[in-house]
């Protein structure tokens, strides 16, 4: 009952970085569990390939799914065939990213087979041989540590969280054979609308640049943006508050807290937002967190480690200049 | 059409949360307490259908103690036609939570059941997807906003990097997030009309947690974070911090 399957979120034959994430945390608990750690990846064809590396990150065996007709995320199909791999083995705790697909599936996966679910868990262990979690609750106003009295233990994991651990080894892929049937699907992604063409999603950035009320137009998110791209648009995403989602400003895609997104990345800049509850819900658990804002009595300051007292207009043009002198300083 | 929408008592999102004695629950002295925000998104998408479609019954059912009567109420009064409540303890297992609404649920003529997409004490965003699992219904999740045609769902969700259209055969079950629909306040009149509408109120069936606390923990207090300076000269210092001290630049 020792082993451990990391569920190998990828999307269109690219594994997502959390995916390195996951695996790596599976392969510490298998070891704790006195098992292996098994990754299995769902997609379209050609999928070996790319999925082959996770061995690497510790999965002594790399499953792969793969049929033209899995190529997008479908819940029904997909979570039949989670469920399959973890019958075909004996696993003591299946790990999922807390990313939307994996919000989605795992607690298909854990009704499926009669066991109970932990969500967005920051640390997990099998001390004991039990798995034990760690998880916010009340929007991270507390942690709950929580013992799973079933096996496998299903489980999410926050993004960002855990350290993604490169080892010297490398996993068998295995080819899973599968049969599916769209036609009996009962629901059916239809259509994919893309964000803003290669901007990075917020929960996936490791450097979050957020804007709040203190912006005052929309037209001001040039300054913003300007940041964002010093620091590198490969690593920094956009993020709001949700006064400024709520009056059009930006999308609630983009909205940072607890009735928007949760993020964790090493570094956060908040600008112009006040530090209301709902939004500390949201990005508490950053790293790294820098506050802007001209009144100094603004709650931000209480969660911020380093913080500028000032007109945003005024600092965030400096700021940019400091940021793009250090890149270009090396 | 007939909607059944799952509702939760949670503290406010303002509350301070603060550990009760023994560690394994929250001190509820001082607490309000309210219908849970993603809920509330879930009960105006339930009425606007009902009000659009001209006829139909939105039920309101939630699992908790008796003072979950009180959400009920708040439900009733946005609009809601009758509610029931399942007395019984509704913890940190999504899937016990999940078999007593199915129990109940069995019994409702719903095409269609909503909830909010997560409950914001446990913020665990299962029960939705474990409904619908356990009652061989499709689930679609974190749904911004969506539209009935015929005995179909088109549901725009919200995932890294856009939005998934998905389409749903009914009957089925829907979690919604924050996005198109944004509650209405109760009117005076559907307050007064609240207090006579039907509230039925059962002991729910709610199988042993196998998901158990071992204790409930404040945050790490952050450390005493610091003002580098005012104004725009303070962003050479900052950078500087960020890079030498935090080592994150
Ligand atoms: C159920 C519920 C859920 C919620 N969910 C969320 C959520 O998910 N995310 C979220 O963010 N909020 C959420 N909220 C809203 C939250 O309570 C606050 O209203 C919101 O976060 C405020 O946004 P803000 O900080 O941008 O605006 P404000 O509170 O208006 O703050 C603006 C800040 O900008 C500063 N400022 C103004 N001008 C300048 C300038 N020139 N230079 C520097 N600083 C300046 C001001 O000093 C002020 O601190 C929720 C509320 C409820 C009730």
């Amino acid at each position: 009952m020792g082993d451990v399957l990391a569920f190998a979120e990828q999307r269109d034959g690219v594994v997502r970085g959390v995916t390195h994430e996951v695996v790596s945390t599976a392969a510490a608990l298998a070891s704790e569990l006195g098992g292996e750690c098994h990754a299995l990846a769902i997609g379209g064809e050609g999928l070996s390939g790319s999925v082959g590396a996770l061995g690497g990150f510790g999965a002594a065996r790399v499953k792969v799914a793969a049929d033209g007709a899995l190529a997008g995320y479908a819940a029904e199909a997909w979570a039949a065939i989670v469920v399959e791999a973890v019958r075909a083995g004996s696993y003591g705790a299946v790990l999922f990213p807390a990313s939307a697909v994996g919000r989605d599936l795992a607690p298909r996966v854990a009704a499926l087979l009669d066991v109970p679910m932990a969500s967005d868990v920051v640390e997990v262990s099998g001390a004991g041989g039990a798995v034990v979690v760690r998880r916010p609750v009340y929007s991270g106003k507390a942690f709950a540590r929580l013992r799973m009295d079933a096996s496998p233990a299903v489980v999410t994991l926050r993004p960002n969280v855990f350290p993604a651990q490169e080892r010297s080894a490398a996993g068998a892929v295995e080819e899973m054979a599968v049969s599916v049937d769209p036609s009996s699907w009962k629901a059916r992604v239809v259509e994919f609308k893309t964000a803003s063409a290669g901007s990075l999603d917020v929960s996936e950035a490791s450097v979050v640049v957020s804007g709040g009320r203190g912006m005052k137009d929309p037209e001001n998110w040039a300054l913003l943006e300007n940041l964002r791209d010093a620091l590198g648009s490969d690593v920094a995403a956009l993020g709001a508050s949700r006064a400024v989602v709520d009056a059009g400003w930006r999308p609630h895609g983009e909205q940072v807290g607890q009735t928007g997104k949760t993020v964790s990345p090493k570094l956060y800049f908040a600008v112009g937002i006040s530090g209301a509850i709902q939004h500390l819900a949201g990005m508490r658990s950053s790293g790294t967190i820098v506050a802007v804002n001209k009144d100094p009595d603004a709650p931000i300051f209480g969660v911020a480690d380093y913080g500028i007292v000032g007109d945003l207009f005024e600092v965030l043009p400096a700021l940019t200049d400091q940021v793009k002198a250090l890149k270009a300083g090396g | 059409m007939n909607i059944t929408v799952c509702i939760k008592r949670t503290p406010d999102t303002e509350t301070r949360i603060r550990i009760a004695e023994g560690g394994d629950s929250i001190d509820s002295g001082g607490v309000k307490y309210i219908v849970s925000p993603y809920d509330e998104f879930a009960v105006e998408a339930a009425l606007r259908l009902r009000e659009a479609a001209g006829d139909g019954t939105v039920t309101l059912v939630t699992l908790g103690d008796a003072a979950a009567a009180e959400q009920l109420r708040s439900g009733l009064a946005m609009g809601a036609d009758k509610a029931v409540l399942l007395e019984g303890e509704s913890g940190f297992d999504g899937l016990a939570t999940a078999r007593a609404l199915a129990t109940e649920l069995e019994g409702h003529d719903a095409p269609l059941i909503l909830l909010g997409v997560k409950a914001a004490d446990d913020d665990a965003q299962q029960v939705g997807p474990m409904l619908a699992t356990l009652m061989g219904r499709p689930c679609v999740t974190a749904v911004s906003d969506f539209e009935l045609n015929g005995d179909t769902a088109r549901c725009q969700r919200e995932v890294e990097g856009g939005t998934e259209v998905v389409e749903v055969d009914l009957p089925a079950v829907i979690t919604i997030t924050k996005g198109a629909f944004e509650p209405r306040y109760a009117s005076l009149k559907g307050i007064m009309a609240a207090k006579r509408k039907p509230l039925e109120q059962k002991a729910a069936e709610v199988p042993a947690a196998r998901m158990t606390l071992e204790a409930l923990e404040l945050p790490p207090a952050r450390p005493e974070g610091r003002i580098v300076g005012e104004g725009a000269e303070a962003a050479a210092e900052l950078v500087r911090a960020l890079r030498e001290e935090a080592k994150v630049l």
